[in-house]
């Protein structure tokens, strides 16, 4: 028993040792501004992994936003350091990195995801530190239902499912079948919200059928679809299935337009797709190169410049997020995090390039959709609405 | 009636040191690296219940991340799920005080290590019928058949999983309490079975499984027995993880998770419990020390696990102990009641 | 009955692929008794052949532009087959080589040399020496011979040490160690990937003309889905033909029967092993690429995960180490897959591949095909 005894504490010493260099900073101290030389901002995003595209992107877009703040001076004279980690797109690896950045770099805002998994990992951390989080594009409803410090600048599955829902009804859609991804819980909200929003505009959802994130081969799917006889198909999945899936319905004779949403919106897609696509709508963010804004067309050139390809409307809203906190960090009556929430939670029409940001009661963003139409391998800005044609 | 004593003595003195320690250690540390280390505790106890498993008893289970995955979900389903259905009628299941979440939380481990071991069960009759790498795509099979039904199951949330689990573990700053009770226990446990008689009928299943049952050892109940523990502690882990992260989804207990944690134990020296200790401290704090090298750091990882393959196959302490009483010191007949 | 015929048409398209992987497995079982995990990650690079030499290497006409490109487009995907199965029958050989021989034999000089360049590969992605493909040939080589510098020199530095060692290790004999080896090379290969091809997913545009067959009843067959189903039947032939009347073929059996008792006829086993893994890598490069040019799915560094679990598993259910029942156990997985992937339990389409699996490893633990060996004591 001695022995075990010994070897439990043994064991207990060694982990203590191999991890406890860290009891240096003795207990928890979150960024107080006292002597502050910088001002420190966490930044958490896929920067490897299955959605590594998504997370670079609005990592770039981010850090292109901090670059330029710093290159204006700063706020309240101090520059502003960004800190990025990277989740390797898993949820438990985030919650790790959120820690560390909170406590270890003693951020005083987390910037971070597209994939609202790892954001709902995330946020209940930040919120039990009280840290200002936004997220710049996770699009769940849920996420922002974390707490009062947790903010979003995009819209949410549910405004976006119901756009898809509304403009399926405009175009004269009767019957629409639903083609999900099972593993993506983007997926499921949107479709869920879909199929409640449309039957409640008088159409019809012919069938569901589902895949999976990675699958290759849709076409069993796909064929039980076509015996359905769907007027449009709604896939909201990511682009890197969506080019595949489409191809696949035009090989087995599905031939109607095919709808989705901002997780199509990649120059990719058309290469996975070819002309398969041709005909299809698609909902996305309030950001097109179509767009005749100078604040939009200085973003192209901008981001060309810093990284060399065109942005993506991920990068976009990652520009946004950080313009956002920069305005709220030099509106923050101190370079407190809850001075900093306060600052967060009143934002009202702030410009951001992907439309004005008003923050709501559930600290959301209300912004404009855009849908996009794909006409032969081209991608054109074909209708927008707001939050107020959608809401009556 | 001596070694009752000193026994009831170790076992108070266990539990009054790690609960000082775990309000020692919740004050001074900071979270980023208590993080780490309740993480290194729960994979302490799964390599070590794997090493129950494949090293002692020599069978060949890859999929132990699927009881894993059954612990942390009827465990959390308890506390999420069941617990608010049954407290209305028995109000002392209410949680928010100390002694409610401590009461609350060995029901979930109740549970989860009961349905873990049940499922270890289901996974270990077909043992008897499969051998080596045939058991271990079965029970890879296994693992990725509870992944699927997880993310098909609604009510537990499906790809999304469980989110807003009550931290039960760390009410009264536990958590480190709970998580190192049952690193103990499962150490204990092990060392135990390895030096009881009973253990040494497993070790023979390991060395020649014909032969153990030429000499009467009853092999199917070994393995069973086995199967049985090894899951019921993964699945206490699973509840301790769950109930630590408050957020648990599929994608936790993945294929990747299985080949991790058998990969700890085969790194640690197969059959070694010293050994799947500290090859799981070292896997789960390597890659955190590691962060800087960013996109190399896999690279390297994967080489080095090759090369240790190639240069050392019998793991880094082959099936030597650290801290374990001579073998055999004692007479066999004592040993036997110690189990 | 339309669908049902259609369901099953799709069922044996997709079976003939994972049996083509299922070869590589089933051999390399046969001859070794190891699961070569890293097989499906060889696929992955076979698809990511095919997309560098679509995309960079070779001269493909878009046929959008220029419809008369055709005929020059069709024989250069032959072509890029023939790069593909070859480059990912040296990349088998050389896994083969480094990683499972020294476990098999111990370790000698000539691993110095790999585990120098194992060293190097990280050493020239810290200075980023490595240029991708798409930045052109030139800064692409000037890169690689770097590279090949400082593994060569490593590689010599590393001579004592390997000496060293292999006069310490003990081989194990034990199943569990081959296993982890073939998953630290499945890691590696996904791993490197990641620099190497980067992370994000790639996409081979059409490159050869496709079109819909209609046949009785509104049944409607592909012309690429027909090509993968007949160029896999093709190397299927072409494997069965090496496997029954060559003497490297003649070996294999030998080996796979009793690899001692082989060794003992003289036959030159690591030989013989070696072709082993060229043959099973070529059969996985060929359906990488097809994949990837022909159905233009997505290619990641992960590519090959999925399709690799569940090839293997179509080998176990057929009887790993039986060719044609790795052949059976792929068309039994395809059709089942597309059978539940059409019903509405779709979801659970990946469930159902280890559901089979289990099943008929309770019922006949040696698969369909294989036979039950009585252990002798």
């Amino acid at each position: 028993m001695k022995g075990t005894y010994m070897l439990a504490t043994g064991i207990l010493a060694v982990s203590l040792v191999l991890c406890g260099y860290g009891c240096r900073s003795h207990g928890v101290k979150i960024g107080g501004p006292g002597g502050l030389q910088e001002i420190p901002v966490g930044d958490f995003s896929s920067l490897t992994g299955d959605t590594a595209t998504f997370g670079t992107s609005t990592h770039n877009g981010l850090a292109l936003a901090i670059e330029q703040a710093n290159a204006a001076g700063g706020v309240k004279n101090l520059p502003i350091k960004l800190y990025t980690e990277d989740d390797q797109s898993m949820p438990d690896v985030a919650r790790t990195v959120v820690t560390k950045l909170i406590t270890e770099d003693h951020v005083i805002a987390v910037v971070g995801e597209v994939a609202s998994t790892r954001s709902l990992a995330a946020a209940p951390i930040c919120q039990q530190y009280k840290i200002p989080m936004i997220t710049p594009a996770s699009t769940n409803p849920a996420v922002t239902q974390k707490g009062d410090y947790i903010f979003r600048t995009c819209f949410t599955d549910d405004f976006q499912a119901a756009v898809m829902a509304h403009f399926a009804h405009d175009q004269g859609y009767k019957r629409v079948a639903v083609f999900k991804d099972i593993r993506n819980d983007y997926s499921i909200g949107i479709a869920k919200i879909f199929e409640a929003e449309f039957t409640k505009l008088g159409g019809t959802i012919t069938g569901e059928q589902t895949y999976q994130e990675g699958d290759t081969d849709f076409k069993a799917q796909l064929n039980t679809l076509k015996g359905q006889n769907p007027d449009a198909v709604l896939i909201p999945g990511y682009y890197s299935e969506v080019g595949t899936i489409a191809r696949q319905a035009r090989e087995i004779g599905l031939n109607v337009p095919l709808l989705g949403c901002d997780g199509w919106d990649s120059p990719k897609l058309i290469q996975a797709a070819g002309n398969a696509l041709n005909g299809c709508y698609f909902s996305d963010h309030y950001f097109s190169k179509d767009i005749k804004d100078p604040a939009m067309q200085k973003f192209f050139a901008d981001y060309k410049a810093k990284y060399g390809y065109t942005p993506d409307a991920l990068a976009a809203l990652g520009f946004d997020a950080g313009n956002l906190l920069v305005d709220a960090l030099k509106r923050a009556k101190s370079l407190t995090p809850s001075d900093l929430r306060d600052a967060l939670a009143t934002t009202k029409d702030f410009p951001g390039i992907t439309g004005k940001i008003t923050i709501d009661a559930n600290r959301n963003a209300r912004k404009a959709a855009i849908i996009m139409k794909i006409v032969g391998e081209k991608k054109v800005l074909y209708k927008v609405y707001t939050p107020e044609e959608i809401d009556q | 009636m001596r070694i009752l004593m000193l026994r009831v003595i170790a076992i108070l003195v266990t539990f009054i040191g790690l609960y000082m320690l775990s309000q020692f250690v919740t004050y001074q540390m900071d979270p980023y690296y208590f993080q780490v280390l309740i993480e290194c505790g729960v994979y302490i106890i799964l390599a070590v219940s794997l090493n129950l498993i494949n090293g002692i008893t020599g069978q060949f289970s890859i999929g132990h991340a699927g009881f894993f995955a059954v612990g942390a979900y009827v465990g959390a389903a308890w506390t999420m799920i069941w617990q608010p259905m049954v407290v209305e009628r028995y109000s002392f299941l209410q949680m928010g005080t100390l002694h409610g979440d401590i009461l609350n939380l060995l029901i979930a481990l109740i549970l989860g290590m009961t349905s873990a071991g049940m499922a270890g069960f289901v996974v270990g009759l077909p043992s008897l019928r499969l051998r080596g790498d045939y058991l271990a795509i079965a029970t890879l099979g296994f693992a990725e058949v509870i992944y699927v039904l997880l993310l098909n199951i609604n009510s537990v949330g499906g790809a999304r999983g469980l989110n807003g689990i009550p931290t039960l573990i760390s009410s009264g700053n536990l958590a480190l309490f709970w998580v190192f009770l049952f690193v103990i226990i499962s150490i204990v446990l092990s060392r135990n079975i390895m030096q009881s008689v009973r253990g040494l009928t497993w070790l023979s299943v390991r060395e020649d499984e014909i032969a153990a049952d030429a000499m009467g050892v009853d092999t199917t109940k070994v393995k069973v027995t086995a199967f049985v523990i090894g899951s019921a502690l993964a699945g206490a882990a699973g509840v301790l993880y769950a109930h630590f992260l408050t957020g648990i989804s599929p994608d936790i207990f993945s294929m990747n998770t299985s080949i991790l944690i058998t990969t700890m134990v085969v790194l640690g020296g197969s059959g070694s419990v010293t050994g799947s200790v500290i090859a799981a401290i070292v896997l789960i704090v390597l890659p955190e020390v590691l962060r800087f090298l960013k996109n190399d750091r896999m690279v390297i990882y994967s080489v080095l696990l090759i090369v240790m393959m190639l240069t050392r196959p019998q793991g880094i302490f082959g099936t030597k102990e650290i801290g374990f009483p001579k073998w055999r010191r004692k007479q066999p007949k004592t040993e036997g009641r110690s189990a | 009955m339309r669908i049902f015929i259609q369901q099953l048409i799709f069922g044996i398209q997709l079976g003939s692929l994972y049996a083509l992987i299922a070869l590589g497995y089933t051999m390399v079982y046969g001859v070794l008794s190891l699961i070569n995990f890293a097989h499906g990650d060889v696929y992955m690079v076979g698809a990511y052949i095919g997309f560098y030499a679509c995309t960079y290497w070779l001269p493909f006409q878009r046929l959008s532009a220029d419809p008369h490109a055709t005929v020059m487009n069709i024989i250069l995907a032959v072509v890029v087959l023939l790069l593909s199965m070859l480059l990912c029958g040296v990349l088998g050989v050389v896994i083969e080589r480094f990683a499972y021989r020294p476990l098999r034999n111990g370790l000698g000089i000539t691993d110095a040399h790999f585990w120098g360049f194992a060293i190097a590969l990280p050493v020239a992605f810290h200075f980023h020496l490595f240029h991708r493909l798409s930045d052109g040939a030139g800064r692409f080589l000037f890169g690689i011979m770097w590279f090949l510098l400082i593994g060569m020199i490593v590689g010599y530095a590393l001579r004592p040490v390997i000496r060293w060692i292999s006069l310490r290790t003990v081989l194990s004999p034990s199943r569990l160690n081959a296993l982890i080896t073939a998953i630290g090379v499945s890691l590696l290969l996904e791993n490197g990937g990641w620099l190497v091809f980067g992370p994000n997913p790639e996409f081979i545009g059409t490159m050869v003309p496709e079109k819909n067959f209609k046949i009785l009843g509104g049944v409607i067959i592909n012309s690429s889905q027909l090509a993968i189903l007949v160029i896999s039947l093709l190397l299927m032939l072409i494997l069965r033909h090496i496997v029954l009347y060559t003497r490297t073929g003649k070996a294999m059996r030998a080996i796979s029967h009793d690899i001692d008792a082989a060794k003992m006829m003289g036959i030159n086993t690591d030989q013989v092993i070696s072709v082993t893994f060229a043959i099973g890598g070529a059969l996985a490069g060929a359906g990488g690429m097809m994949v990837g040019v022909l159905t233009h799915v997505q290619i990641t560094p992960l590519f090959g995960l999925l399709p690799g679990i569940k090839a293997f598993v179509a080998a176990v259910i057929g009887g790993p180490g039986n060719i044609p029942g790795a052949v059976l156990g792929g068309i039994i997985m395809g059709v089942a897959e597309a059978f539940v992937g059409g019903s509405s339990f779709s979801t659970y389409r990946d469930a159902i591949a280890f559901t089979i699996l289990i099943i008929i490893l309770l019922v006949r633990p040696a698969g369909l095909l294989g036979r039950n060996v009585t252990e002798k004591v």
